[in-house]
Order: structure tokens, then sequence, then C-alpha cells
């Protein structure tokens, strides 16, 4: 395991089973602060399902999912954890918690697989909805400061379409702000999703495979939104993604699962070289294709 | 005892009644994901059209055979129940597949007041009393108890078990049971394996409409007394089956039919008959809060 | 046009007839039994059979025939040059021409039916037609929020229009409040039932949502049936005081309204003054949606629709979300209940069947689920037109004296419900408007808006 230091995200000992299917096994990482994290593996490994049980979808059957806003000791974690507590104002026990609360108050952000707008709604509207909370105190008790068009609402949301408007900019949707989501281009819908996840003022944010389907260009404006995200935002990113010559450009640590295992983690070079690897992507132990797929893996395209 | 046997007696022949019911609702849904509201209305136009064709074999044909009345009145009214079916699966639901979700929902309630009013205007809004079809009653009782148990209540049990018995066999053993599944599962795959869906889709409907029809002549057998009123509430009834035994099931909707007689039957002898539905109603909407998925069905997983 | 008929080939026609022999076959299986032998109790109270083959010859000829032109015409059209016309979302502007003027008729429409058909030929058109289709808007309007903005599938709602009638009813009769202040208890009362009843339920899925709230619908009217103590069951609730003028009774005494305003007495101006009423309730329901929709609230309603998942994702309280939708279109039933009860001064649990939430959500639905437009345009459509049957007398003419058309109101109502899905499947009017905009408010095709899945 590759070591971290005061990690933004610590998972122990995570399982998740559905009835007799092991989904997840055992499985610990640590996410860096600052890093993006990519987990990688084939499918049905359970890269999804991790996901799911980070972000309250899923109860995990067993285990602990710690993310510290702060830089915070190992102790401040166990501490929370013998308490029975959920968090604490830096330390959120994410398998604890419900899914709306966890992007509330512990700040996960996530995207889908199956990208999931409101494609009825314009794009815009995607990204306001994504600025609920903060509207919905503005608007008052039964949104009655709403509902008369007070100034402090107004102004909340003047200030939530300006934030709506700057990630508008970064992924060059300005104009389409009024159409609705559902008329975009598959690249763009992925986009907009992160840009929506974004607007929730995320601290982690968990991409479910966001080259799936784009072409070489949008690969690559998507690896510079990313590296923008964390450079500029400040939010760490953890991800799951097939495409290798993405993963191995941006990614600061990989995770390798394999039949919800992990098999393999650490920096990108020792991936590469890695025989488990190499070995559970092919999923045979031929001599040969695992120096052709190694080779491949190395130069970076996709296996 | 006494009075808890013969309960049971009663609670089981209601409790196939419903089970009939039943079945047609979990068929569709579990073919095409729709509650089919009309369902209800359908067995009660089968209980009238029963009873229309045993007067018509007594008074023009001047039938006298019972087992002769019974097997034709059976067959006639499943046949054209389920033509019946057939149209309304043709004319309302099948140009509103695929297509906005509550769309067929609406177009289902549509055909379930057309048809309540159509019985309505063409038989008139007055109760149709049939004459009595079969007496006798048998007692027995198993150590000292005194049950009583009528013929029809014993007709009642073996048509039901017989046909259920078909049914089976049908759905189980035979390509369109295969086909049906096959359906249920995915359309389109089905569709690309060489069957052909829509057949299916309104065999499916056809074969719920005859044993909705079963349910109708039995009905009109053992109450004696039809009314264009009267699809509704047996068909929330047996809906409830369904969905106690886990829609989609079809031993689950016979278990959740012969359930709901029973529960039925047994809240109107010990409790109060006024809140008997509301009983029933109130079944309906535990299971479906604390266990959606029934007795029988499987759970179903939320995707993410 | 010569050059379309040559093109009407032979086989078309063929066809075409074809077809028609084969509905007249399907239809002559259908109709046998149910048309053509009535059971008829006799003097002696047996059954009988009365023969009528003329019913299975007309539905036969009819059935057959319409298929037979309906294929034709359809093959005719098929043929026509027809520029390919892409389905535009139609503009906000003209759906906002169109409010205005229907808000002008509305408040025009029993002052002019007053000064055409005079006090007493009026009462019959401002108070089936005026008032009946403005109780429906409002529980469509009520509705709406939970099936079209919301998107969650709720087949009781009538139960929350029964707590409203019946909490003015007991209120009025056995604590003396005067409406207007039952009014908003009404309301409250059917909110606090919203919120009881949907915590269970809201987190049920599609179809079990829709079954679920139908149960609790039908419990609550067995509920009032048989809690007789309290309900006096069937019977129902008669003598709840009438409506006032803000105090003013609408009699012929001297404190009454028409003497205080020195008018001739009339019954009218109760009727008058309940349409203006119901009018100004339905009013304030489509005010206060029209306005939370641009809210973080009603956008919530919205996005719940288009993707549950996603909400969550986004840190939404979708049980919160569900239950806000639930308890407001609640609270606006409870309204039309407290309305509805001092309007007929009589309840019973007739009043609050199956039907009639099958109705109400029929018009949502039909309007296209989310426009406030276009469920008072469906209102108008079900309501009025359903009603419009009882004035077609002169069909007697045609059909004998024992024609009866208004006995065919709910046959053609739920044709017409058939029919209309067929036709239109997303309603009348189907696209979204935005909250808001960045640049231009432009509308959303229906293909792109969710539908619900709860």
């Amino acid at each position: 395991m590759m070591q971290v230091s005061n990690p933004l995200l610590s998972v122990a000992h995570l399982s998740m089973r559905f009835g007799g299917l092991v989904a997840v096994d055992d499985l610990s990482f640590d996410v860096g602060r600052g890093d993006i994290t990519a987990l990688i593996g084939p499918n049905g490994a359970g890269k999804t399902t991790v996901f799911n049980c980070l972000t309250g979808f899923y109860k995990p059957s067993q285990g602990r999912i710690a993310l510290s806003h702060a830089t915070s000791a190992a102790r401040d974690i166990d501490v929370l954890t013998t308490s029975g507590q959920r968090h604490t104002r830096d330390v959120f026990l994410l398998e604890r918690m419900a899914d709306f609360e966890i992007t509330r108050t512990a700040r996960v952000a996530r995207t889908f697989q199956n990208i999931r707008l409101f494609s009825g709604m314009t794009v815009l509207e995607n990204l306001i909805v994504a600025q609920h909370l903060t509207l919905m105190r503005a608007s008052g008790v039964g949104g009655l400061l709403g509902l008369l068009g007070a100034k402090s609402y107004r102004d909340a949301e003047r200030a939530a379409i300006a934030r709506a408007q700057h990630w508008l900019e970064r992924i060059n949707l300005v104009d389409r702000a009024d159409d609705p989501a559902g008329d975009l281009p598959y690249g763009d819908q992925r986009r907009l999703e992160i840009a929506r996840a974004m607007c929730t003022n995320p601290i982690l944010l968990c991409l479910d495979e966001p080259a799936a389907g784009l072409n070489p260009r949008e690969s690559a404006q998507l690896t510079q939104l990313l590296r923008s995200i964390r450079d500029e935002d400040g939010t760490s990113i953890l991800l799951i993604e097939h495409d290798m010559s993405v993963v191995m450009d941006i990614s600061d640590h990989i995770i390798v699962l394999d039949y919800g295992a992990k098999i393999a983690d650490g920096t990108p070079q020792s991936i590469r070289s890695d025989p488990k690897v190499i070995a559970a992507y092919l999923g045979v132990a031929d001599e040969e294709e695992v120096r052709a797929v190694s080779q491949e893996i190395s130069t970076g395209l996709a296996p | 005892m006494d009075v808890f046997l013969q309960q049971l007696v009663n609670g089981l022949t209601l409790g196939s009644i419903y089970g009939l019911i039943a079945i047609g609702y979990t068929m569709v849904f579990g073919i095409i994901g729709m509650v089919n509201f009309a369902h209800g209305d359908v067995f009660m136009l089968s209980a009238m059209i029963a009873l229309i064709l045993y007067m018509a074999l007594t008074m023009f044909l001047g039938l006298s055979s019972l087992p002769l009345i019974f097997i034709l009145v059976l067959v006639g009214t499943m046949v054209i129940t389920g033509l019946w079916n057939w149209t309304i699966e043709r004319v309302a639901y099948r140009p509103l597949r695929g297509s906005f979700r509550l769309a067929p929902l609406i177009s289902a309630i549509g055909m379930s007041i057309f048809l309540s009013n159509l019985v309505q205007i063409v038989q008139g809004p007055r109760n149709k009393a049939a004459p009595e079809f079969l007496s006798g009653l048998f007692h027995f009782g198993p150590a000292g108890a005194d049950v009583t148990v009528s013929l029809k209540q014993i007709l009642i049990m073996c048509v039901t078990l017989s046909l259920l018995g078909l049914f089976w066999f049908i759905v189980q053993k035979t390509a369109l049971g295969r086909a049906q599944r096959a359906c249920a599962q995915d359309q389109r795959m089905a569709a690309l394996l060489g069957i052909d869906v829509d057949r299916t889709i309104s065999l499916t409907f056809v074969i719920g409409a005859a044993l909705a029809a079963v349910a109708g002549v039995l009905f009109m057998i053992y109450y004696g007394v039809v009314n264009f009123s009267d699809g509704f509430i047996p068909g929330v009834k047996a809906f409830t089956a369904a969905v106690l035994g886990g829609i989609g099931s079809l031993p689950g909707a016979v278990l959740g039919g012969l359930l709901i007689g029973l529960i039925e039957t047994f809240w109107a002898a010990y409790f109060s008959s006024d809140y008997k539905d509301v009983a029933a109603f109130s079944i309906l909407a535990i299971t479906l809060i604390f266990m959606p998925s029934g007795l029988l069905g499987r759970p179903d997983v939320e995707k993410v | 046009m010569w050059k379309r008929c040559e093109a009407m080939t032979r086989t078309n026609l063929t066809h075409a007839l074809q077809e028609a022999l084969r509905t007249a076959l399907i239809t002559a299986g259908l109709c046998f039994p149910l048309l053509v032998l009535r059971l008829e109790q006799d003097s002696s109270n047996q059954l009988t059979l009365q023969q009528r083959w003329s019913w299975l010859v007309f539905a036969v000829i009819g059935l057959s025939v319409a298929r037979f032109v309906g294929l034709v015409l359809q093959d005719w059209r098929a043929r026509a040059p027809r520029a390919e016309k892409p389905i535009a979302p139609t503009r906000p502007q003209l759906a906002r021409a169109v409010s205005i003027f229907g808000l002008i008729a509305l408040f025009a429409f029993p002052l002019v039916v007053l000064a055409f058909l005079g006090p007493s030929g009026s009462l019959k058109w401002i108070n089936n037609y005026g008032v009946q289709i403005l109780i429906y808007v409002m529980l469509g309007w009520g509705l709406n929020i939970v099936v079209g903005l919301a998107g969650l599938l709720d087949l009781g709602y009538v139960a929350f229009y029964a707590v409203g009638a019946y909490a003015y009813a007991l209120l009025s009769t056995h604590f003396g409040l005067s409406f207007w202040l039952c009014l908003p208890l009404s309301g409250l009362l059917a909110a606090t039932w919203g919120v009881l009843l949907g915590f269970p339920v809201l987190r049920l899925r599609g179809d079990y949502l829709a079954i679920v709230t139908l149960a609790f619908g039908e419990i609550i009217r067995l509920i009032l049936i048989n809690w007789t103590d309290v309900t006096n069951g069937s019977a129902g609730i008669s003598s709840i005081p009438r409506i006032t003028f803000f105090g003013l009774p609408f009699t012929a005494a001297d404190n009454g309204f028409a003497a205080t305003f020195a008018l001739e007495f009339s019954p009218i101006h109760r009727t008058i003054f309940l349409f203006y009423l119901i009018a100004c309730l339905a009013l304030l329901t489509n005010f206060i949606t029209l306005r939370l929709v641009r809210l973080p609230v009603g956008r919530a309603w919205e996005a719940l629709r288009e993707d549950e998942i996603a909400c969550r994702a986004l840190g939404l309280n979708t049980t919160r979300v569900k239950l806000t939708a639930f308890a407001l279109g609640a609270m606006f039933a409870g309204f039309a209940g407290a309305f509805f009860a001092v309007r007929q001064n009589f309840v019973n649990p007739d009043s609050f069947t199956f039907l009639e939430s099958a109705t109400i959500l029929a018009i949502v639905v039909l309007g296209g689920m989310g426009s406030q437009l276009g469920v008072a345009l469906a209102a108008v459509v079900m309501v009025g037109g359903t009603e419009i049957l009882r004035e077609l007398d002169f069909l007697k003419l045609i059909f004998g004296v024992n024609f009866d058309p208004a006995q065919y109101r709910m046959l053609i109502f739920g044709m017409a419900m058939v029919a209309i899905m067929i036709w239109k499947p997303r309603g009348l009017i189907s696209t979204r408007t935005p909250s808001l905009f960045l640049k231009e408010r432009k509308n959303i095709a229906a293909s792109h808006v969710g539908e619900g899945r709860g």
C-alpha cells in the first residue's frame, strides 16, 4: 500500500456483500489530499460499488470510510469511531451517513457512469440545483423570503448564477446555458456533470468513468479540466477510469482492484510494471501476451 | 372450532376467485410492467356475460343438463372475455407501449370507466339476480364439529384447481410460456431472438382475461348477483393479492389470493364486516411499505 | 388532386375493406351477448332476456365503416405531399397571451352570462359550468404539484379533498366556526394528513406509490362511511352553514347581502360570489405554484422528477422534497374541499370516490404534466365537455324520446381518456418553461422532460 501522509480519505477493511456475492472484499486504501487518485480494474472488479459505498448509496456490510477535512491525526478518527457519532466538524465517517448528507456536510460529490443530468432542465438550471442548499437557506423559513422576492434572496440567486456562469466558462458551455441539458452532445454532458458536481463545492470529487465515450480531443479537454480542478479549486479527485492514457497521464496515485480486492497500489510508474496488474487485465498468464499488454500500457494506450 | 373451520372453507372459496383474477394482474405487470386498471372491470364484464349466456342457454335452448350448461357457459365466457381483453390491449394499450410512463395507466383507468359504464348502459344499473344454479349442502365434522360445505364451494375449488393446473402447464411447459418469460426479462432481446413480442403480449392478455372469466363465472354462481359496479372492489382486492404474493410471481398471485380471501372472511367473522374492506386496503398498504417485493417476489435492487 | 385519387390503388382499398370486415367480425363477437341480450327483471322479479338485435347491427356497421373510412383517410394523408415540420416547442409568449385572455374571460364570464340570460337562466351556467370547472381546475393545479412537478404518482388525491370538506363540515356544525376561519384550518389539516400519509409511502417508487396512495384514499373514504358517530356514515353531514359575504348572509333578510347593498334579492348573488371565490382560490394556487417553481423548492421538485438519484448525489434531502410537494398539494385540495362543502352545504362519502381521483389525475396528465395552462384547458375540456352532454336534448329528436345523452357522460369520458392518451401521450401542452435563464428563456420540448419514477 502506498504510504499517504495525512490522507483526505481513508478506507479501511471495506466489504460489500449482496446476498452471497462479495462485490468488495476487505478493501483498504487512502486518498491523498490534493491528489488525483485513480481506481482501476477490469469490468466487474467492484469499482462502482466502492463509489456507491463512499457516497452513501449503499450501506457497506463492513468497514470504515473516514474523511477528514483538516489535517487530523488518525487518533481523531478512532475517537469518533468509538463515540458512535456520525461526524465531528472535521472528521466524517461516511459509512454512517445518508447519501445527501455526504454531499452536503462531508462535501463529497460524485458523477455517474451513465450520465445522470436533469435532461429536461436547462444547463444553467442543472448548475443551480446543485447549489440548492445555499439557495434554500437564503429563501428563508418556508421559502417566504423567496416567495416575497426579498433582496437577500435575490442576491443569493444572483451569486448562484454567477457561480454557475463561472463553471460554464470553464467547460466552454456559456452559449448553451439556456438549452436543455439533454440536447448537449455526449462529451459536453460529461463535462457538465462534473461542473454540476463542482457547484456543490466539494472537497473530494468522485468521477465514475469520466472519459468513457469521449474522443481523443475531448479526453484532452477533460484532462485539462481535472488538472485545473485539482490545482485551482483545491479539490481532490478520485476517479474510476478504463482509458489508460488518461489514467497514466493525470493520476498521482493508482489503486488496482480485481474481484473486489486490491491487487496493487502505487504511483503510475510502479503500476505500469506490476505483473499482477497485467495478468488481471489479461485474465491469463501467457508470457507473451503479458508482455504485449505491458508494452501497450507503458506506451499509454488503452488495453 | 365450528366457526373457524366454516370460515376457513368460505375464505378459501373467496380466495380462489381473487387468486384467479390476481393472475391477470401479475402476468400483465410481469410482461409489460403496467398495472392493468381495467382488469377488475374485465372480471365484472365476464360475470355479466356468464349470466347472459346461462340465461340464454336455459331460456332459448332449453338445456337442462347442469354439467353441460356449466361447461358451455364457462367456455363461452372465457372465449368472449378473452376477445374483449385482446381488443382492449390492441386499442388502448398497444399504441402506448414504450411511450410516456403514465399514458398506459391513464388509458387503463379510462378503459375501466368505459367498461363499467358500457355495462351499465347496455344492461341497466340494477342488480341482476341469477336463478339458483346449483344447490345442495354437505355437512362434515372432524372431531364433532359441524361445518357446512355447499356444492357450489366444492365446484369452485375443483374448477379453480384444475384450471390452475392447466394454466401452470401452459406457462411452464409450452413455447408460449417460454416466450412470455423471455419477454418479461427483456422485450428487445426476445424480439431479436425471433419471438413475436406483440403476439405474446396479446396472448398474455387473453389468458389473463380467460382466468378472470373463470372467476367471473364462479362469482356469478356463488353470489347469484351481478352488478356493473362489481369490478372495482374485487379488482383492487385481487391486485392486493398479487402484490402480497409478490407481483410478477404466478404462485404468489394464487397464494396472495387465498390469503386475502381468508383474511377478509376471518376479519368479517371475528371483528366487524364494516371494516373488512379497510382490512384489505391496509394489507395492501402495509405490504407495499414494508415488503414491496411481496411473499414470493424477487427483491428489487435500486440501480445507481 | 386527381393524381392522388389515382394513386389510391386497388390494393389499398382491398386492404381497407378487409380490415373493415375484420372489425365487423370482432365487433360482432364482442357485442354478441352483451348488447344483444338484455337482462331484465320481470313483474314477478324473475330474470328474463330481451332480444335487441338492432344494437348489434348498429355497432357492427358503425365500427366497421369507421375503420374503413379511417384507413382510407390515413392512406390519403400519407400520400399528401407534406413538408416535414419539426415539432417546435411552443413559445412562452404564446402561452402568456392565452393566459391573459383566459383570465379576462374568467372574470367576465358570470357577468356576461348574467347579462344575456338573466338571473334565473344563468344560475345553471355559472354553477354547473363555472364553479364546477373551477373546482377541478384548482384540484388539477394542486395535484399538478405532486404529479406534474415532483413526478410522484398519487391516485388517492381525493382523500385530502375529503379531509378539507369534512373539516369544514364538522368544525362549522359542531363548533360554529365561520367559513373564513375554517378555510385555512381545512388546508392545514389536509396538509398534515399529507405529511402523515406521505411519510411512510414516499420511499416507494413508480406504480407502487400510486397503489398505496389509492389504498389510503379508499381507506379514508371507508372510514368516512363506517365511523358513523362522527361522520354520520353514508347519510353524510347536511345543513352545513352556507357562505356569507364576509358576514353578510345571502338571504332575503334585512341584514342580508341584497338588502345591505340595496339590490333585489336573488339566489344568483351567492352563486356569483362562490364563482369569484373559487376563481380566487384557484388563482392563488396557480400564483403560489408559479412562484415556487422559480424558487429552490420548486426546482428541487422538478429535479426530483428528472432524476432522483442525481438529486441525492447533489445533497438534496429527497424525502423532504417529496414531503413538501405532497403537503402543498394536499393543502390546496383541503382548501378546495372546504369550498366544496360550503357550496353544497352537504357532504357525504359518495363525493370522494376513486373516480374523482382518477378524473383529477386524468386532467393533470391530459393537460400536460407540469403545465398550469394545460391543466386548466384539460379541466375545461373534460369537465365542461361531459357536462355539456346534459344539454344535448335535441338528440332526442334523432334517437327517440327515451334517449338520454347524459347517460353517456361517463362512457364518453372514459373513451376520451383513452383517445387523448393515444393522440397525445404527453398531454395537450407538454413543453416546459425553464425557471431561470442566462440570456433567453427557451421552452423545452417534451422529449427531454422526465416523467418521474415515484
